[in-house]
C-alpha cells in the first residue's frame, strides 16, 4: 500500500508538486493521470526514492521513504520513465543482475529470473545482448527487471510509451495479473483510455496539484460529465493557478 | 560488501564486452606510449649517427677562388657543390629554401690571405631553420678549424710558438653516467604509464554517471534496496581493476621495446630490470585509485557521455602538470615533492631507471600521500553520488 501525504517538490523556480496526496491500496490499480509536466514523474520519483521531498511525507507499506528509504525500495519495484538496459549484457543477465542487487540469493536467482522471463513472454530473446533491442522488448525486460523480487509495490511510469498494440495488450494483462495477485499498482498515463481500462482508481494531477481522486464512476459523477475526456478536460481546469 | 561485489562483477563482465573500454584500455594506453617511444628515440639516434657520419654537402659560391680551403672542407666530410652565379641569387635561394646554407667566398680571398689582411667569408643562413642551424654549425666549426691552422702556421713561419695562441686548454670532465643520461628522455616514461593507467579505466568511470544516466539505466539502478555507497565503490572498484590491467600491459609492453632499442648508442643504459618493472608498478599502484576517484569525479559533473569525454582528456593531461614543471625547472628530488601524486611517481622512478640509491622515506610518504589523496576523492564521489542532481 502507498500513501503520499501532501509532498511538495521544486526544482529551481519550477515548482513541479505542489501538495499531492493519495492512497494507493493492495490489490487495486490506481492510475496518475495528467497532461505532460502536470508532476507525475516527480511524484513517482519521490515514491521510488530517487528524490527527496521538501515537504509532505510518504509511506509504502507503512515505512517511511524520506527516513527509511532503504526499506522502503525493498517493498517496491519500479519502472521510470525512459529505463534503459545495460546494452552488453544479455536481457537475462540485465534481470539477473537486478535480482542479485535485490538480496535474492545466488543458488535462486535463475529460477527466478526463468519465472519471470516466462511471465513476461521474453524467452525468445532472453539470451541475447539487448543493444538493438525494439522498444517493446526493452519494456519488457525493463518490468521483468523491476518485477524480479516479486515486490508488493509496483510503480510504473507511462509503461505503454512507445508500445505497439500487442504489447500494450500483454502489458495490460500483467498489470491485471499483478492486481489479482493483491498486489498495488500505481502507474502514470497521460493516456485516457488506457486508465480508463485499467485503472479502480485515478488521481487526475494538473499542475503540481490533485485535481480529482475518485473511482472512474465517481469521477464522472463529480465532474457531471459522461464521457471520461470531458471529466478529464474539466478536472484540469478545477485546479487553480496558484 | 556483497552488493559492493555483485556490482564489481557486473561492471567487470560489461565492460570486456565493450570493445571502445578494452581498446583504450589494452591498446590505447599500453600499446601507444611505448610505439610513440619508441619512435622519438629512434629518430634522435638517427640524428646523432647522422650528424657525424653523413657527407655534408655544401653550396659554395667562387670555389675556385679558395681551392686549399675546399680541399681542407673535404677533409671535414663536407663536400663542395657549386652553387648559385652571384650573391643576391644565393642569398634568394636561401630565402626560398632551396639551400639550407651558401658560403660565398669573393674573388679576392686568394689575395687578402697572401696580404695576412683577413680574408672574408659568407655564411649564408636562414637561422629560423633549426635545420640548417645545425649544418651552419658544422660548417662554422670547419672555417674555425681552418682558421686556427692557418693562424698557427702564420705564427711557426715568423718562429713564434703556436701555443702563444691557445692560453687556456678545456677539457671536459663529464660526469654523468650512462644510466643518468637516460633519465631525461626515459622521463617521459612515467607520463605514459599515468597515461595508460587512466586510459585503462576512462570509459568506466564516465559509465558510472553519465553513462549510467544517458542510458537510462542509473533511475533504475537507484531504486533498488541497495545503497549508493556500494554501488559507486564498486563501479569504482572495477575501474580499478581495468587500469591495472592497462598499467601491467604499459610497463610489459615498455620493458620488451626497451629491449630492442639500441640505446647504447646514444650513451644511455637504462636500468628497466624486471625486478625495477615490478616495482615500477608497486609505486605506480597508489595512482589507480586516485586517478580512479578523480575522473569518476569529473565525470559526475557532466551532462552527457560526450561532455565528459570532453572533461577527462583535460583531466588526462593534468597529472604532467607538475611533471613538466620539475622537468623544466630541473628540480632535484625532495621531500615536498613527494606528497604530490604523479610527481612523486616520476621522481622516484627516475631515480630507479638512473640505477640510483631511492631513499625509502620518500617511497613511503609517496605511496601514503597518494593513497589519501585517493581515499579522499572516493569519499568526495560517494557524497555526490548521495545527491539529487546526479540524476541531471
Amino acid at each position: 500500500m502507498i500513501g503520499v501525504d501532501g509532498i511538495y517538490k521544486s526544482f529551481g523556480a519550477v515548482r513541479a508538486v505542489r501538495g499531492v496526496s493519495f492512497v494507493a491500496p493492495d490489490g487495486k490499480i490506481t492510475g496518475l493521470l495528467g497532461p505532460n509536466g502536470a508532476g507525475k514523474s516527480t511524484t513517482l520519483r519521490v515514491l521510488y526514492t530517487v528524490l527527496k521531498p521538501d515537504r509532505g511525507s510518504a509511506v509504502i507499506d507503512g515505512i517511511d521513504v524520506i527516513n527509511d528509504s532503504l526499506r522502503a525500495r525493498q517493498r517496491i519495484g519500479a519502472l521510470p520513465h525512459g529505463s534503459g538496459l545495460y546494452p552488453h549484457l544479455t536481457a537475462r543477465e540485465n534481470v539477473a543482475y537486478f535480482a542479485r542487487l535485490c538480496g535474492i540469493d545466488k543458488s535462486e536467482v535463475d529460477d527466478r529470473v526463468d519465472e519471470i522471463i516466462r511471465l513476461l513472454e521474453i524467452e525468445s530473446f532472453a539470451e541475447r545482448r539487448t543493444k538493438g533491442f525494439s522498444q517493446g522488448q526493452r519494456t519488457k525486460v525493463s518490468l521483468a527487471r523491476a518485477l524480479v523480487h516479486d515486490p508488493q509495490n509496483i510503480l510504473l511510469d507511462e509503461p505503454s510509451n512507445g508500445l505497439d498494440v500487442m504489447a500494450t495488450r500483454s502489458l495490460r494483462h500483467l498489470i491485471l495479473k499483478l492486481k489479482d495477485a493483491g498486489r498495488c499498482v500505481l502507474f502514470s498515463s497521460h493516456v485516457m483510455q488506457e486508465v480508463a481500462a485499467l485503472c479502480d482508481d485515478v488521481c487526475i494531477i494538473a499542475k503540481g496539484q490533485v485535481a480529482i481522486n475518485d473511482s472512474i464512476d465517481g469521477i464522472r459523477e463529480r465532474t457531471g460529465c459522461d464521457g471520461l475526456e470531458d471529466a478529464f478536460v474539466r478536472a484540469i481546469h478545477m485546479v487553480g493557478d496558484e | 560488501m556483497r552488493t559492493v561485489l555483485i556490482v564489481f562483477a557486473k561492471e567487470i563482465i560489461e565492460n570486456l564486452r565493450d570493445r571502445r573500454t578494452l581498446a583504450s584500455a589494452l591498446i590505447m594506453g599500453p600499446i601507444f606510449g611505448p610505439v610513440l617511444f619508441a619512435f622519438v628515440i629512434n629518430l634522435s639516434i638517427e640524428r646523432s649517427l647522422e650528424d657525424i657520419e653523413r657527407t655534408l654537402e655544401l653550396t659554395v659560391l667562387g670555389q675556385a677562388h679558395a681551392p686549399n680551403l675546399v680541399r681542407y672542407l673535404g677533409s671535414r666530410n663536407i663536400e663542395v657543390v657549386d652553387g648559385p652565379p652571384d650573391r643576391a641569387a644565393a642569398i634568394e635561394a636561401v630565402k626560398t629554401g632551396k639551400h639550407d646554407i651558401v658560403l660565398i667566398i669573393p674573388e679576392a680571398f686568394g689575395e687578402q690571405l697572401a696580404d695576412t689582411v683577413p680574408a672574408k667569408v659568407e655564411l649564408v643562413s636562414d637561422q629560423a631553420n633549426t635545420d640548417a642551424d645545425r649544418e651552419a654549425r658544422r660548417v662554422r666549426n670547419a672555417l674555425n678549424a681552418y682558421n686556427q691552422e692557418l693562424a698557427s702556421l702564420r705564427l711557426s713561419a715568423r718562429g713564434i710558438n703556436p701555443m702563444v695562441l691557445g692560453p687556456i686548454n678545456i677539457d671536459e670532465v663529464d660526469v654523468s653516467t650512462a644510466s643518468g643520461r637516460s633519465a631525461m628522455l626515459l622521463g617521459m616514461m612515467s607520463y605514459f604509464f599515468i597515461f595508460a593507467t587512466l586510459m585503462g579505466g576512462m570509459y568506466l568511470a564516465i559509465d558510472a554517471t553519465a553513462g549510467e544516466r544517458e542510458r537510462g539505466s542509473l533511475e533504475p539502478l537507484l531504486s533498488l534496496p541497495v545503497t549508493r555507497d556500494q554501488l559507486i565503490l564498486g563501479k569504482i572498484g572495477a575501474t580499478c581493476v581495468y587500469m591495472a590491467l592497462s598499467l601491467t600491459l604499459s610497463l610489459t609492453s615498455f620493458y620488451v621495446v626497451l629491449k630492442f632499442l639500441p640505446l647504447q648508442q646514444l650513451g644511455m643504459t637504462p636500468n628497466f630490470s624486471p625486478g625495477v618493472v615490478l616495482a615500477t608498478f608497486l609505486l605506480f599502484a597508489p595512482f589507480i585509485l586516485l586517478g580512479a576517484a578523480l575522473m569518476t569525479l569529473v565525470a559526475s559533473f557532466t551532462k552527457s557521455y560526450r561532455e565528459a569525454q570532453t572533461w577527462l582528456s583535460v583531466v588526462l593531461i593534468a597529472p604532467t602538470l607538475p611533471i613538466l614543471i620539475v622537468s623544466i625547472l630541473t628540480l632535484r628530488p625532495k621531500l615536498e615533492f613527494m606528497f604530490v601524486p604523479s610527481l612523486s611517481q616520476h621522481l622516484l622512478l627516475v631515480d630507479m631507471v638512473k640505477n640510483e640509491p631511492v631513499n625509502n622515506l620518500h617511497v613511503a610518504i609517496s605511496v601514503l600521500s597518494t593513497l589519501f589523496f585517493g581515499a579522499l576523492l572516493t569519499w568526495i564521489c560517494a557524497r555526490l553520488y548521495r545527491r539529487e542532481g546526479l540524476l541531471g
